[in-house]
C-alpha cells in the first residue's frame, strides 16, 4: 500500500488523479488519524470494562449486558439524526465534531465515575457521540474524495480506524499489566487519545461544505426537493434494500466465535483475542479490497464480500482442525468487513448528492445495524432449536439465497458497473 | 504568523501537554506500584494453606501484599488474624479436600482459567475459561466443579452478554455448557433464543439448582438440574443466584426489587423448597453475589466498598430476617464455609 497526499478535494476539479499514481486525500488520512486515536481511546475502556465492573466495583456484568442492547439501539437511531443535521446544516466537520469531543468528555467522566449509575451515563455519552459522529465523517471523507477512488478513501480511513481498535485493547492490557488493577491510568491514557484526536480534527480537517449557497429561497428548496426525492426514490432504495436483506443474515461475530470455541482447544484457548484477530484481518483487506470496489465496482465488492461471510460460516460448521478454523474464520470475517463497511459508504455516496450524502449513508449503516441486530435475535432461537452446528449450515444456506436476492435488487447497479 | 502556523502550533503544544500529562500519570501509577512490587506479591505465602476444618476460606481484598490472595479465618472466631495462602483467584469455593480457584491471569491480553487444587497445593485439573470468572461451587461429594464465567460483548461481537455455565468433573472432564442441556417448564420443552445460565448450587451429585435468565423477556427462573439426564426444570420466577441451605430446606438467592436506568437492586431473599414461599430479608443495599451459608441459621455474602474500587467486606445476615446485616469479615470476597468433615460448597 502506498499513499501519497493531495490537498485538493476531488469536489474542485474532479479530475481523475493521472493512470499509477494513485493518491489520497490528506482530509482522508487526518480523519483516519483521528479515528485512530478514537478507537485507541474507547476500544482500551471497552476492553477492560467488563474487568473493571466485575474486579474493582465487585459487579456481575449481567445489568451491563442489559444495558449493552440498548446502547446498540440508541447508537442506530441517533446516527440518523447526526446524518441529517450533517445535511441541513450543511457543514459536516463540526456535526462529527460534536460526537467526538462528547466522547472525549464522556472520558472525563469516566475519571470520576465511582459506582454502575455513573458508568452507565459516561457510557450512554460515549455512543450517542459515536452515533452523531459517523455518517457526518463519511460524508466529510466523500467529499474530500475523488469519486473514482471513493472506495480507496474509505479503505485507508477503515484501515487506520482499525489500526486503533487493535491498539486499544493491547495497550490497555499492558498497562494493566504493569501497574495491576491502575483501571485509572488506563482512562486517563484514554483521555488524553480521544482530546489529540477532537483536536486534529478541529485544527487540521478542513471545514469543507456539502452544499452550496442558494440564490434565494426557491432555490433552496427546489435543490433540497430534489435531493430528497432522489434518495427516497431510485437507485438508492435498491442499496437498502439489499444491505437489508443481507444483513438479516448477517448473524454477528460473537456467534462464529462461541462455535469455534466450543469445539474446546486451541480457540477456547484464545476466545479473547478472536476480536483482535478480526479487527487486524479487516485492515489488512480494507485498502486492497477498496481499490478493487473502485476498480470492478463497489456494489460487486459488497455484494461479493458476503462469500466471506459464507466461508466463514461453513468453516465454523465444518469439523476441520481448530487451528487452521481459527485463523481461516477470522481472515473470512476481517475480507467480510473491509469489502462490505467502507464500500458500502462510498456506494451510498455514489448514488446521493452532496446535500443528502450524510443522511443515505447514515440511513445505509443503520439499514445494517438494525438488521443485523435482529438477524443475531433470531439465530438465537435457531441455535437452541437445532443446535450450533446446524444453525450455522441453515444460516450459511440462506445467506447464499440473500446472496442471490441482493444480486437482484441491485442488478441496474452491478450491470451499470463496467470494469 | 498566518492561520495555518497558529494552528499547528496550537496542535504540537496541546499534543505535547496532553501525551506528557498521559505519560506522567502512568510513571506515578508505576512508582506507587513499586511500594509492593510483584516478586513480594507472589511470594507472600505457600499454596494450600487454606486446607483444613471449620474455617471461612475466601478472596482477601485487603491492600498489600496479599492482594487477591485465598485466605482463611477460624469459622469460630472470624475476626481473627488471617492466614494467607498462595493461591490468586477472583471466586473461590472449597471443601476439606479441594480448592476451586477462578482467575484472571494478566497478560498482553488476559486469559481466565479455573483451576482445581488439592490440600498441599498441588493442581489436580485446570481448564480455560471463556470470559471474567463470576460463581464457582464444588459439590458435596467433591467430585463436581460448577464454573460461570461472563462472556462480554464487543463492538464486533454483537451477541451482547452471555454467560457460560459448566460442570466438570474435579479431574477436569467436561459435561458442556448448560445450555445444551434440555429445559423443561411445566414437562414442556423451551427452545426460547438467548437463553443464559448462572450460579449453580449444587443438591447433591446428581443434582442442583440454578438460574436461567431469558434475555428476550428479561425474566430470571430457578431451575433443578438432574446431571444423569441432562435436563433443567423451572421452578420459580425471579430468583437468581441461588444456594442451598446445608440442611436442604431453603435456597438463600438474590430478587429483584427495584431497577432504574443504572441496574437492578437485588435483595438477598430466602425460598422455602416445601413451600415455595419467598422471604425478602432486611437488607437495604443491593447485594451482587452468590450467597454462601455461614449454618443453617445465617448467610454470607461479599459487598463492595463504596469508593474504594477493588475492595469488599463479607457481611452476615440472619436467614430468618431477624437481625441486621453486620460485617463478619473485612477485606474479604467470595467466601466459602468449610465445617467439620462437610464438604458443603
Amino acid at each position: 500500500m502506498y499513499i501519497s497526499l493531495h490537498n485538493s478535494p476531488a469536489t474542485a476539479g474532479g479530475r481523475p488523479a493521472p493512470r499509477g499514481i494513485r493518491t489520497v486525500s490528506s482530509t482522508v488520512i487526518a480523519l483516519g488519524f483521528v479515528s485512530l486515536l478514537t478507537d485507541i481511546s474507547s476500544e482500551s475502556v471497552a476492553a477492560v470494562l467488563p474487568l473493571y465492573v466485575t474486579g474493582a466495583l465487585g459487579l456481575s456484568t449481567i445489568a451491563f449486558g442489559v444495558l449493552d442492547g440498548l446502547y446498540q439501539g440508541v447508537s442506530a437511531l441517533v446516527r440518523i439524526a447526526g446524518g441529517y443535521t450533517s445535511d441541513r446544516v450543511g457543514r459536516p466537520k463540526w456535526v462529527a465534531f460534536g460526537g467526538y469531543a462528547a466522547a472525549a468528555l464522556a472520558r472525563v467522566g469516566l475519571l470520576f465515575a465511582s459506582g454502575f449509575g455513573a458508568l452507565a451515563v459516561v457510557l450512554t455519552a460515549d455512543r450517542i457521540g459515536k452515533g452523531v459522529r459517523t455518517a457526518p465523517r463519511d460524508a466529510l471523507i466523500a467529499a474530500a474524495s475523488d469519486p473514482t477512488d471513493r472506495a480507496r478513501a474509505f479503505g485507508v480511513h477503515r484501515m487506520l480506524d482499525n489500526i486503533g481498535a487493535a491498539i486499544g485493547p493491547l495497550l490497555a492490557f499492558v498497562i494493566l499489566w504493569a501497574v495491576p488493577d491502575r483501571y485509572d491510568v488506563v482512562f486517563a491514557v484514554s483521555l488524553a487519545c480521544a482530546m489529540i484526536g477532537v483536536l486534529v480534527l478541529a485544527l487540521v480537517v478542513p471545514n469543507l461544505r456539502t452544499r452550496p449557497d442558494y440564490q434565494d429561497g426557491a432555490e433552496r428548496r427546489r435543490v433540497r426537493r430534489d435531493a430528497w426525492t432522489a434518495l427516497r426514490r431510485g437507485p438508492f432504495r435498491r442499496v437498502l434494500a439489499a444491505a437489508g436483506i443481507l444483513g438479516i443474515v448477517t448473524i454477528g461475530d460473537g456467534f462464529v466465535y462461541l462455535a469455534l470455541h466450543d469445539r474446546g482447544g486451541f480457540a477456547a484457548q484464545w476466545f479473547p483475542l478472536m476480536y483482535v484477530g478480526t479487527n487486524v484481518a479487516f485492515l489488512a483487506f480494507a485498502v486492497p479490497l477498496g481499490r478493487l470496489a473502485d476498480r470492478v465496482g463497489r456494489a460487486r465488492v459488497f455484494v461479493g464480500g458476503h462469500v466471506g461471510l459464507l466461508a466463514a460460516y461453513l468453516v465454523a460448521a465444518l469439523a476441520i482442525d481448530d487451528l487452521v478454523a481459527t485463523l481461516l474464520c477470522l481472515a473470512f470475517l476481517g475480507a467480510f468487513y473491509a469489502a462490505t463497511d467502507g464500500v458500502l459508504a462510498a456506494l451510498a455516496a455514489d448514488l446521493t448528492t452532496p446535500e443528502t450524502r450524510a443522511t443515505g449513508i447514515s440511513a445505509a449503516q443503520t439499514v445494517v445495524a438494525l438488521t443485523r441486530f435482529a438477524s443475531a435475535a433470531l439465530f438465537g432461537v435457531v441455535w437452541f432449536a437445532v443446535g450450533r452446528q446446524g444453525a450455522l449450515i441453515i444460516v450459511a444456506i440462506v445467506l447464499a439465497g440473500a446472496l442471490v436476492a441482493a444480486a437482484v435488487a441491485l442488478r441496474p447497479l452491478l450491470r451499470a458497473e463496467t470494469p | 504568523m498566518n492561520g495555518a502556523r497558529v494552528r499547528s502550533t496550537v496542535l504540537a503544544v496541546s499534543v505535547a501537554a496532553l501525551v506528557a500529562g498521559a505519560v506522567g500519570y502512568a510513571v506515578i501509577a508505576w512508582t506507587e506500584r513499586d511500594a509492593s512490587p510483584a516478586s513480594a506479591r507472589e511470594a507472600v505465602a505457600e499454596a494450600g494453606r487454606w486446607a483444613g476444618t471449620d474455617r471461612i476460606v475466601f478472596r482477601s481484598t485487603a491492600a498489600g501484599e496479599g492482594y487477591g490472595h485465598v485466605a482463611t479465618v477460624p469459622l469460630a472466631d472470624p475476626g481473627a488474624d488471617r492466614t494467607m495462602s498462595g493461591e490468586i483467584c477472583d471466586r473461590v469455593d472449597a471443601t476439606t479436600e479441594l480448592l476451586s480457584c477462578l482467575r484472571t491471569v494478566r497478560g498482553i491480553v488476559p486469559t481466565f482459567t479455573a483451576t482445581v487444587s488439592g490440600t498441599d497445593g498441588e493442581v489436580v485439573a485446570d481448564w480455560p475459561l471463556p470470559g471474567i470468572p463470576s460463581r464457582t461451587r464444588i459439590s458435596p461429594d467433591g467430585a463436581l466443579i460448577a464454573t460461570t464465567s461472563f462472556v462480554t460483548g464487543h463492538s464486533y461481537a454483537t451477541v451482547g452478554f452471555s454467560t457460560a455455565t459448566t460442570l466438570h468433573r474435579a479431574d477436569g472432564q467436561s459435561f458442556g455448557n448448560l445450555e445444551e442441556w434440555t429445559l423443561l417448564r411445566d414437562g414442556e420443552r423451551i427452545v426460547a433464543a438467548d437463553r443464559n445460565f448462572w450460579g449453580i448450587t449444587f443438591a447433591d451429585s446428581r443434582s442442583f439448582y440454578a438460574t436461567v435468565g431469558m434475555n428476550s423477556s428479561g425474566t430470571t427462573w430457578l431451575v433443578r438440574g438432574d446431571i444423569p439426564s441432562r435436563t433443567l426444570e423451572t421452578l420459580a420466577g425471579n430468583v437468581e443466584c441461588p444456594s442451598l441451605s446445608p440442611d436442604g430446606t431453603r435456597i438463600a438467592f438474590k430478587r429483584v426489587t427495584g431497577s432504574s436506568a443504572t441496574g437492578a437492586h437485588w435483595t438477598p431473599s430466602i425460598y422455602d423448597v416445601a413451600t415455595g414461599e419467598v422471604r425478602e430479608l432486611p437488607e437495604p443495599r443491593s447485594i451482587d453475589d452468590q450467597i454462601e451459608w455461614l449454618d443453617d441459621e445465617s448467610i454470607l455474602y461479599g459487598m463492595p466498598r463504596v469508593g474504594e474500587p477493588g475492595d469488599s467486606d463479607v457481611w452476615l445476615l440472619a436467614a430468618d430476617g431477624r437481625t441486621e446485616p453486620a460485617m463478619l469479615i473485612e477485606h474479604a470476597w467470595s467466601p466459602s464455609v468449610v465445617g467439620e468433615g462437610s464438604a458443603e460448597g
